[in-house]
């Protein structure tokens, strides 16, 4: 392409300010977080003397170790069996594709612009009634319905694309649907298994409303519905509540940046098919 | 007949793998949907027995001040969640074009996804902090001489959801911006060179080639930040609770209060209901405009 060279600085210098724009916030929540607790610093300014010790005492104030092992056990329970039953519903509706199938797609597809608020009232009764209240499986269950439209309609549309020739193949070496499934399409979806994976191991981790009208103890909740209670508990005590702000987001920032180009592709490819 | 029989039996097979799937569906989707609107008929406080009410919970939905006031405001909302990225990202990513392969491109895109990535309430914490009387917003105008306007942003009448808008503005940014980005690099560059040598300017190569060649992207990125828009909760529940008085009140955050706080289920529910119903006769013309280009 032709590219002037007014156009290229041009470029560059609206990156660097987007950029700016968007870590600044980080930036001030961290030189808050490390002037003396109870005190009302300025937003961006480097203390005297930085009070690290601040960190250790949000540590202990959220009770780290415990929310993060009540995020990892919320987070097994969901993703994988999330993955395997739609996995099983998009192989079906986009490759065995029996009669009426459309019809069932369409009633997934349904569900896919739905918000949360619209159906948290029988939600709550529902999980009421199911006697899981106040649990972690308030939590599990209704994600995993939840994440139905989506993942059902993004395995769908990966094994719409698939070529039949495959399948052909292995039947006339005799395998059985389930067989067919397991060894030749399970291997061959994992790209499209893996950012799916990415992508609801996030919005689990991020759930906020159905964390804080079905669980009241917040060791119980998934990071963001612990960050809510974090903030009610400590929301006068500025630095701290930076300081606890900033550990509660580590974890997530931390596996982003190690899976950085997986979680780009997943998200961006995540909005174009949802 | 042993045909016939056969495709009865993979279809069976077939409707089998769906089954796991639609059970979780129905179970905690499609049937939470018809009971809302099952409540929504009914006067009913969740523990009494629910009384017949009619339409009367949609009459107050449509001519309460403060239920008709929630939904206003998240349609202004749009205007903060949606608009203003979608702009700032087609005229950003129209100059970043070029160097969109570089290595600085490379690093935005890994920063610019950020705000994607932490949860909603860890935005509205952060940006509590910047736009409170102490925070980095007043000291920025302060240190350019524009001290006069400073205030405590989301504590004002007048400011408060523009206030709560900048946060929405800023998570949904970079999404908004790569979205595009991703889209403008799909576009022939020949189209380009060609009206360069018609000797088009860059305003009339804009609508003429960029502008028709990511309809797509953008259709996806008004979609998304859209319904952000209507269905927020997350960052007003933390930033401002719906106030000052009611001045940043949302639907959401209106149906959690009401549900769960006044115990006015079938209002609640009513509003659920209307919420619902709006997103989807504002998404699904969207939608239209996404499947244009595929025929």
């Amino acid at each position: 392409m032709i590219v002037s060279k007014t156009e290229r600085w041009l470029g560059r210098i609206l990156l660097i300010l987007l950029m700016a724009v968007t870590i600044m916030p980080f930036v001030s929540l961290f030189m808050t977080a490390l002037h003396p607790q109870g005190t009302y610093p300025p937003g961006l300014v480097w203390p005297e003397e930085p009070h690290w010790e601040n960190f250790l005492l949000a540590f202990q104030a959220a009770d780290m170790p415990a929310l993060l092992w009540s995020s990892v056990l919320i987070e097994l329970a969901v993703v994988p069996v999330s993955i395997l039953i739609a996995t099983l519903a998009g192989f079906a509706l986009g490759h065995l594709k029996p009669a009426g199938s459309r019809w069932v797609f369409i009633a997934f597809l349904l569900g896919l612009t739905l918000p949360l608020e619209g159906i948290i009232v029988p939600l709550y009764y529902l999980v009421k009634d199911m006697g899981i209240l106040n649990t972690r499986w308030a939590l599990i269950l209704p994600l995993i319905g939840l994440y139905m439209p989506f993942a059902v309609t993004w395995m769908r549309a990966h094994f719409v694309n698939m070529p039949s020739d495959l399948s052909e193949a292995a039947r006339i070496d005799g395998a059985n649907t389930w067989q067919l499934f397991w060894r030749v399409h399970v291997p061959l979806s994992m790209p499209a298994i893996s950012s799916l994976a990415i992508l609801l191991f996030l919005w689990t981790w991020n759930q906020f409303l159905l964390a804080i009208v079905l669980v009241s103890n917040p060791l119980e909740r998934t990071m963001a519905g612990a960050l809510g209670a974090f903030q009610g508990q400590w929301g006068t005590d500025i630095p701290l509540l930076c300081a606890g702000s900033l550990l509660i987001l580590t974890p997530m920032l931390l596996v982003f940046i190690i899976f950085q180009r997986q979680f780009v592709s997943a998200l961006l490819q995540g909005s174009l098919k949802g | 007949m042993t045909r016939l029989r056969r495709k009865v039996t993979s279809n069976l097979t077939a409707y089998l793998l769906v089954l796991p799937a639609a059970l979780m569906y129905i179970l905690f989707v499609v049937r939470p949907i018809v009971l809302t609107a099952q409540y929504s008929l009914y006067d009913w406080n969740g523990i009494k027995p629910a009384e017949w009410a009619g339409l009367d919970n949609y009459v107050q939905v449509f001519t309460n001040p403060k239920l008709v006031g929630a939904i206003l405001n998240s349609f202004e909302l749009i205007i903060y969640f949606s608009f203003v990225p979608v702009v700032i990202a087609l005229f950003a990513a129209n100059v970043i074009r070029g160097i969109a392969t570089s290595r600085l491109a490379g690093i935005a895109r890994v920063v610019l996804f950020l705000p994607q990535v932490i949860p909603l309430v860890a935005a509205g914490i952060m940006w509590t902090w910047q736009l409170a009387t102490n925070g980095m917003v007043n000291q920025v105008l302060r240190a350019i001489g524009l001290g006069d306007i400073a205030r405590a942003w989301l504590g004002d009448f007048d400011t408060a959801l523009p206030a709560v808008g900048v946060i929405g503005a800023w998570v949904q940014l970079g999404l908004c911006l790569l979205l595009i980005l991703a889209g403008m690099t799909k576009i022939d560059t020949s189209l380009y060179e060609a009206a360069r040598i018609d000797g088009a300017g860059p305003i009339r190569e804009f609508f003429a080639i960029t502008l028709p060649g990511v309809r797509q992207e953008l259709a996806v990125a008004i979609t998304i930040t859209v319904i952000g828009a209507l269905a927020s909760f997350d960052i007003i529940y933390i930033s401002t609770q719906g106030g000052p008085g009611n001045a940043t009140l949302v639907p959401g955050l209106q149906i959690y209060r009401l549900a769960f706080f006044d115990r006015e289920i079938g209002v609640a529910s009513a509003l659920a209901l209307t919420l619902m119903v709006l997103v989807l006769v504002v998404v699904v013309p969207l939608q239209r405009v996404l499947r244009g280009r595929d025929g």
